[in-house]
C-alpha cells in the first residue's frame, strides 16, 4: 500500500523554473518539496570526460520528428549543463505577433516590465560582463571577422565567476570548478536552507485533483533506478495546495497531456506552439593563413588560431541584426559558440545534403578540427512544434542512456526558413569574406533541426485560444497550478533564453505565494536575493 | 561513417577508402557493445536489417554480390555510401535506428565515447589524435591559462545596454 504524503507546495523540476519559486516559497514560510527526475550531482562528480556514463547521466538528447533537442536531466536542470550566456531579450521580442497576427506575449510584459526581474536574477547568479581580454580565442576571431566585415560584436555576459574559471570548455559536463553559476550554487541551497526538500530520481507521471480536503492537487511519481533511468524502483503520491510545474519545455506539456483526463481537461495550447528558439548552428572551416593575413591575429608564434576547443564555450556575438525596425522573421543574433565532440557528426563537408556529413571528405574536415569556428544564430521561428499523444510514462521514451524519443514534431514554416536563410547569409557574409572560412550549417539530415533552447510548449499570453497560461503563469482553469519553466515563454527570444526563463520565474513568485497563502498557508513574499 | 584504412590484408569489412584510422579502429564496435549504452543485445538484429537493405540495394542497382560475405560488406565503398545516404534520409523507414548507429560510430571517433577521455589521450586514441584534441594537465583536468587574444577586436553595438545586453 502506498502512503500519500502532503505538503504546502510541490515543485516539479529543479532548474531555473523550479529552483526560483522553491526558494521564494520556502523562504516565505511554506513547506516545499521538489521532485526532480534526474540525479543529484555536485562539482566533484562533474568530470572532464566524454565517456558515455559520465555527462550522459545529466544531459538528454531528445529526438523528435524533424527536431532534436538537448536538455538537462539532473538537480539544477539545464542550469547545470548550460553554457551560461545570460542575456536580456531585445525589446521587440515582447511585441512579436508571429503568424497569428496578434501580440503573443501578455500585454503587461515588456522589456521594461521585465527589467527589474532580470536585475534580481543577475544579482543572484551573479552575471558578469566579460572584458575583451576575457573573451577566448574563438570569440576573438569571430569579433575580428565581424569588424572586418563592417559589423559590431559584443563580449557576451555570462553567469560565470570569471576569476575562478579555467576556460576548460567542459560546461556541458557541469562545472568541476564551481565557476559556472548554476542553481546548485544559489537558489537551491537557499531553498533547502529554508527547509525545502529536494528528491532526485523522482519522475512525475500525473497531476490530479487531491482527495484530501484543503489540498488542491495530487501528484503521482515513479522513482527511477540511479544506474538506468529506464527502470522504475518505486512509486508514490504527494498532495499539495500549490503545484509549480517546471519540468522543462519538453516535459511540462507531456505531463499535462497525460493528466488532462484526470484534471477535467487542459487548455488546447498545451503541447502546441513549441519553439526551438530558432536555433541554427553553422560550422566555419577557417583558413589559418587568412586569419593571420586578413585579421592580423596570432595567438602563439606561427599559430594564428587553432583555438576551437579553448575557452568558455560562448565568447562573443553580434547584435547587428536585432533591429526592431526590420520585419519579423528576419531578426536574429549571431553568436560564437563551441559544441562538444558529440556534435561533430553534424558538420557538413560538402554541399550534397544526403552524404555531406559523413565519408571521406568529412574525415578530411575533421583533420582541421582545431581550426573550426561554430556560430549559433537565434532567429524568430514560428512556434510550429506540436507534441503528439503522451508516451505511457515520463515525457519521452528512453531508448538508451541519455537518448530519448519524443512525440514532438517540428516542420519549419516558410517564416522560420526565411529567418534561417537570412542568418546563413549573414554568417557567410562575415566569415567567408575574402576566403577567411568556408561556412555550412549543421546537417538537417541526421537529426532534423537541433535546439538547445526548447520553449513555448505551454505558453503564457492574453488569448486563451493560443496560450495555456494567464499572464501570472497559472494554467487556465486550474487555480494553484503554475508553470514557470521555458515552456511558459511565448516565443523565441533571439538570444539564449536562460536569463529570461529565470526572470519570468522571479516575476511569477509573488502571485504563487499569494495563491498559496489564500489556501491557508502562512506564506509571505519578500525574501531577498539569495547569496 | 568515418572511413579508414584496412586493419590487415584481406580485411573485407573495412573498405579502406581513406588513409589513416576510421571509426572501426577508433572503437565503434566496442562502443556499440558498451554495457552503459544498453543496445549490445540488439546488434545482431540491426546487422540483419542493414544486410537486408544492402541486398535490396544490390538488386535494384544491378550489383552482383559474392555469396561468401554479408551483403553490406560485399558492396563497394561508393555503394555503401550511397546506401547509407538513402537509409539516413529524412522519411526513410527505420531511419531513427540508422541515425543512432551513425551517431555512435562518429562518437567513437570524435569522442572515444567508450573510454575515459584522459585515458584515451594517454593511449593515443586514433580519433582524438586525428582531430587534434588537446591533452589534459597532470591531474587529468583541462585548463587553458592562455586563452584570449587579449584585446578589443570589434566595436560593441551602439545600443548596448548596461550589463552588455541588446536593447
Amino acid at each position: 500500500m502506498s502512503v500519500t504524503e502532503r505538503t504546502d507546495v510541490l515543485v516539479i523540476g529543479s532548474g531555473f523554473g523550479g529552483a526560483i519559486p522553491a526558494y521564494h516559497l520556502a523562504a516565505g514560510g511554506a513547506e516545499v518539496v521538489i521532485l526532480e527526475r534526474g540525479p543529484h550531482l555536485t562539482a566533484p562528480d562533474f568530470t572532464h570526460d566524454l565517456r558515455l556514463g559520465g555527462y550522459t547521466r545529466i544531459v538528454d538528447l531528445v529526438q523528435g520528428d524533424g527536431i532534436t533537442v538537448v536538455a538537462g536531466n539532473c538537480v539544477g536542470g539545464s542550469s547545470v549543463v548550460y553554457f551560461a550566456a545570460s542575456l536580456r531579450a531585445p525589446g521587440f521580442v515582447f511585441d512579436r505577433r508571429g503568424s497569428l497576427g496578434h501580440r503573443l506575449w501578455p500585454s503587461t510584459l515588456t522589456r521594461a516590465a521585465l527589467d527589474p526581474w532580470y536585475d534580481r536574477v543577475e544579482e543572484a547568479l551573479p552575471v558578469a560582463e566579460q572584458s575583451w581580454d576575457q573573451v577566448p580565442y574563438p570569440g576573438g576571431l569571430f569579433a575580428a571577422a565581424c569588424d572586418r566585415a563592417g559589423r559590431t560584436c559584443n563580449p557576451v555576459p555570462v553567469a560565470v565567476d570569471l576569476a575562478r574559471c579555467t576556460n576548460c570548455n567542459w560546461m556541458l559536463n557541469g562545472c568541476h570548478f564551481d565557476a559556472k553559476r548554476s542553481m546548485l550554487l544559489n537558489y537551491l541551497p537557499a531553498a533547502t536552507a529554508h527547509g525545502a526538500e529536494i528528491r532526485p530520481l523522482h519522475e512525475v507521471q500525473t497531476i490530479a485533483p487531491a482527495t484530501t480536503p484543503g489540498y488542491r492537487y495530487r501528484v503521482s511519481y515513479t522513482r527511477l533506478d540511479a544506474g538506468d533511468y529506464r527502470l522504475p524502483v518505486g512509486a508514490g503520491a504527494i498532495e499539495a495546495k500549490t503545484v509549480v510545474l517546471a519540468a522543462g519545455a519538453l516535459a511540462t506539456p507531456v505531463l499535462l497531456q497525460r493528466s488532462a483526463p484526470l484534471l477535467g481537461g487542459v487548455p488546447q495550447a498545451v503541447g502546441r506552439y513549441f519553439s526551438g528558439n530558432g536555433d541554427r548552428v553553422s560550422i566555419a572551416d577557417v583558413d589559418e593563413g587568412k586569419v593571420r593575413d586578413l585579421l592580423g591575429l596570432e595567438r602563439a608564434p606561427g599559430i594564428p588560431y587553432q583555438g576551437f576547443p579553448i575557452g568558455k564555450p560562448i565568447g562573443s556575438m553580434s547584435y547587428d541584426r536585432l533591429d526592431p525596425a526590420t520585419a519579423e522573421f528576419t531578426r536574429f543574433s549571431l553568436q560564437q559558440i563551441y559544441f562538444p565532440g558529440i556534435t561533430d557528426l553534424l558538420a557538413q563537408a560538402t554541399d550534397a545534403p544526403a552524404t555531406s556529413w559523413f565519408g571521406v571528405r568529412k574525415k578530411e574536415l575533421r583533420a582541421r578540427w582545431p581550426s573550426w569556428l561554430s556560430v549559433l544564430a537565434m532567429t524568430e521561428d514560428d512556434n510550429e512544434g506540436v507534441f503528439g499523444p503522451p508516451p505511457p510514462t515520463g515525457s519521452s521514451t528512453r531508448v538508451a542512456t541519455s537518448l530519448c524519443l519524443s512525440t514532438l514534431s517540428y516542420r519549419p514554416t516558410a517564416n522560420t526558413l526565411r529567418g534561417w536563410a537570412a542568418a546563413d547569409a549573414e554568417a557567410r557574409a562575415v566569415l567567408e569574406r575574402d576566403g577567411l572560412a568556408r561556412v555550412r550549417p549543421w546537417s538537417e539530415n541526421a537529426a532534423g533541426s537541433v535546439s538547445a533552447h526548447p520553449l513555448a510548449s505551454c505558453r503564457m499570453g492574453d488569448d486563451p485560444a493560443t496560450s495555456a497560461l494567464d499572464e501570472r503563469g497559472e494554467l487556465r482553469g486550474h487555480p494553484g497550478l503554475f508553470v514557470t519553466d521555458g515552456s511558459a515563454v511565448p516565443t523565441s527570444l533571439c538570444v539564449n533564453p536562460s536569463l529570461t526563463i529565470a526572470a519570468l520565474a522571479e516575476r511569477a513568485c509573488p502571485g504563487i505565494v499569494e495563491s498559496t497563502a489564500e489556501e491557508g498557508v502562512r506564506a509571505r513574499y519578500g525574501a531577498p536575493v539569495p547569496r | 561513417m568515418v572511413p579508414g584504412e584496412k586493419r590487415y590484408g584481406g580485411d573485407m569489412a573495412v573498405a579502406g577508402a581513406a588513409p589513416g584510422p576510421g571509426a572501426v579502429q577508433a572503437g565503434a564496435v566496442e562502443l556499440l557493445n558498451l554495457p552503459d549504452l544498453g543496445i549490445g543485445v540488439l546488434l545482431p538484429e540491426l546487422a540483419l536489417l542493414v544486410n537486408t537493405r544492402a541486398l535490396a540495394y544490390a538488386a535494384t542497382h544491378g550489383r552482383v554480390l559474392p555469396p561468401t560475405q554479408p551483403p553490406f560488406v560485399a558492396l563497394r565503398f561508393t555503394d555503401r555510401t550511397a546506401l547509407a545516404g538513402e537509409l539516413l534520409t529524412p522519411g526513410a523507414p527505420d531511419r531513427q535506428l540508422y541515425v543512432l548507429l551513425a551517431l555512435f560510430a562518429a562518437a567513437a571517433f570524435d569522442t572515444a565515447a567508450h573510454l575515459h577521455t584522459a585515458v584515451a589521450i594517454r593511449q593515443r586514441h586514433p580519433g582524438l589524435v586525428w582531430i587534434g584534441f588537446p591533452a589534459p594537465g597532470a591531474d587529468g583536468l583541462w585548463r587553458f591559462p592562455d586563452y584570449s587574444y587579449g584585446r578589443r577586436l570589434a566595436s560593441e553595438h551602439p545600443l548596448t545596454t548596461v550589463g552588455g545586453h541588446p536593447a
